[in-house]
């Protein structure tokens, strides 16, 4: 599938006319946008918004749920994703996602990292070594791992893991980065480390991130989208949005007037 | 102001006007809370007491066959084989029966009784066929045994032609402790929180990938345990073996799984029956069944070690 848009290359997903049901409840109605290559893009919205059913639908593991439906199309770098050609488990290995409690599993930091690599084939352990090293570097947990690859993941603090779960993610070279409130459930330290640590993949990666937090979508996102009772209500530049939103919801919301 | 925060507005003043309001009042009645804090202390000895007779029972039981057992219990009566005269007979050939038969009923029960649990749980779409499935298997584990002797009488002594070799006994009981493995197999891997699979899903992994790299190891003590037990279940059984019609006497050891055997319940059985025509019989099925319950024992002691050694790292 071509198209003028989608050849661009800076446009890695451009989702059009989505819509999305659970039953018969309408989760997302009518959502197009656009999400830009090497750019975090926030989503914002109160809950029950629709948010991280929008991020979940972008690698489909919201298909997951056996009573989805959708309709409309999310081209990935132009292809659509829910076409019969596309296989999820290739999907996914390019759109990585971390989701909102770190989900480490109970195997080793070591093995953890290298989960991905593993199932997909690669069993030459000097490779295994070099792809964990540098994926535990790109996650910003390798100085403090480094001497204990071989213990349980589950000994490690909650922020640890949490940045383990990105360094594994990281380890299939994805191109896309789902996050789904990664930092809900850490401390401002652990917080503060995954933001920046956010920042710094955006060189390699793009980032999309659902967050409760105005302020962290404020300090880590370059475009933010406003999601409310499943509709897309405003999509922009951060900076826009936040200081002269187009619509008076928005305003509202990030001023804290409900949500 | 749009609508949409007009409405929120309008609800969270209204909650704020129910937490205002006040609780009616009610009085407390301490003659009744007294009477309550009795009821539960004559409650508490009730409790007690039933542990108890249950426990007396059980040592009375111990006590009457380890006192029945005594100077019958030794390397000898474990090694020989089978006799008519008490003094010389043994149960080294109950023993390896009862191994054999092991040896067909776990490989058996454990991967048809895991892939079914598998398919149910990871792969079969939620739904009433599923639901109907999972009821009839758990039905199927409270089946008495003597149905499951039937059924092996038909289908693999006579269909099959088997008679009542080692094979016809072995694949009996394997449907006998079947459903147990399953229901044992599907609560451990119902066990494994979502997350782990939701994880693994992320990473472009496949659903076979996924059980068996994440579903399988987290259950694993959880399927080893209910395994053990069903093991512990096959070991002791009688019922189904009568029904196939194993042999009173015999006196060869079994060498192949098509041989006739015997099983240590059913040299308990046997023995007790016979208790009229050679009293003696009596302390040999007690040491018998000491044998068998030390057995028992110690399958059981293993499954309830796995399972506190691996619970709930989440």
């Amino acid at each position: 599938m071509t198209n003028a848009i989608s050849n661009n290359d800076d446009i890695v997903y451009d989702v059009r006319n989505l819509n999305l049901w659970y039953g018969d409840d309408q989760a997302l109605k009518n959502i197009n946008l656009e999400i830009e290559k090497n750019k975090v893009t926030a989503i914002i919205g109160p809950s029950g918004c629709g948010k991280s059913t929008f991020i979940k639908t972008m690698n489909r593991m919201i298909e997951n749920i056996p009573i989805v439906r959708t309709t409309g199309e999310i081209l990935y770098h132009g292809q659509n994703i829910f076409d019969k050609s596309v296989r999820v488990e290739e999907l996914r290995t390019k759109v990585g996602m971390v989701f909102q409690k770190p989900n480490p599993f109970p195997k080793s930091i070591f093995e953890n990292v290298v989960y991905g690599p593993r199932i997909h084939g690669i069993k030459d352990k000097a490779l295994l070594m070099e792809i964990a090293e540098t994926s535990l570097k790109s996650a910003a947990l390798w100085d403090e791992v480094k001497d204990r690859l071989s213990d349980n993941a589950y000994g490690l603090s909650g922020g640890q893991q949490q940045r383990l779960c990105i360094a594994r993610c990281l380890a299939v070279q994805p191109d896309v980065i789902l996050m789904d409130e990664p930092t809900s459930a850490l401390d401002p330290i652990a917080t503060f480390k995954i933001e920046e640590l956010i920042d710094s993949l955006k060189r390699d990666y793009t980032i999309s991130i659902v967050t409760h937090s105005m302020q962290q979508a404020a300090r880590i996102s370059d475009k933010t989208a406003f999601f409310l009772m499943g509709e897309l209500i405003e999509f922009d530049r951060t900076s826009v949005v936040f200081a002269n939103p187009a619509d008076k919801r928005t305003e509202d919301y990030i001023t804290g007037r409900f949500g | 102001m749009s609508q949409e925060t007009n409405y929120i507005r309008k609800d969270s003043r209204m909650m704020m006007k129910d937490i205002n309001q006040k609780l009616p009042d009610f009085k407390v009645n301490s003659a009744r809370i007294a009477r309550r804090v009795k009821l539960n202390n004559f409650l508490r000895h009730i409790f007690s007491l039933s542990t108890l007779f249950a426990i007396m029972v059980l040592a009375i039981l111990l006590y009457r066959i380890g006192a029945d057992s005594i100077g019958w219990l030794n390397t000898g009566f474990l090694t020989r084989n089978l006799s008519i005269f008490p003094e010389k007979a043994g149960i080294y050939g109950a023993i390896i029966g009862s191994v054999l038969l092991m040896l067909i009923v776990i490989p058996i029960t454990t991967v048809l009784g895991v892939s079914t649990a598998i398919y149910l749980e990871e792969y079969a779409t939620k739904g009433k066929i599923q639901d109907f499935i999972k009821i009839n298997i758990s039905n199927l584990a409270s089946v008495p045994s003597v149905i499951f002797g039937l059924l092996g009488l038909a289908v693999f002594g006579r269909m099959l032609n088997l008679g009542s070799s080692i094979l016809a006994g072995g694949l009996t009981m394997s449907l006998l402790v079947l459903p147990i493995v399953v229901v044992a197999s599907q609560e451990a891997i119902r066990a494994v929180p979502g997350f782990l699979r939701e994880a693994s899903y992320a990473m472009g992994a496949d659903r076979w990938t996924t059980v068996r790299k994440i579903v399988l190891p987290v259950a694993l003590p959880g399927i080893l345990t209910g395994s053990i037990l069903a093991m512990s279940r096959a070991i002791g059984e009688t019922a189904p073996l009568v029904v196939l019609g194993i042999p009173t006497l015999i006196l060869k050891i079994p060498s192949s799984i098509m041989d006739d055997f015997t099983a240590l319940p059913i040299q308990i059985y046997y023995w007790t029956l016979d208790t009229v025509l050679t009293p003696e019989y009596a302390n040999l099925a007690a040491a018998t069944i000491v044998v068998l319950l030390a057995v028992l024992f110690i399958l059981n002691s293993v499954a309830i070690i796995i399972r506190n050694k691996f619970q709930k790292r989440f």
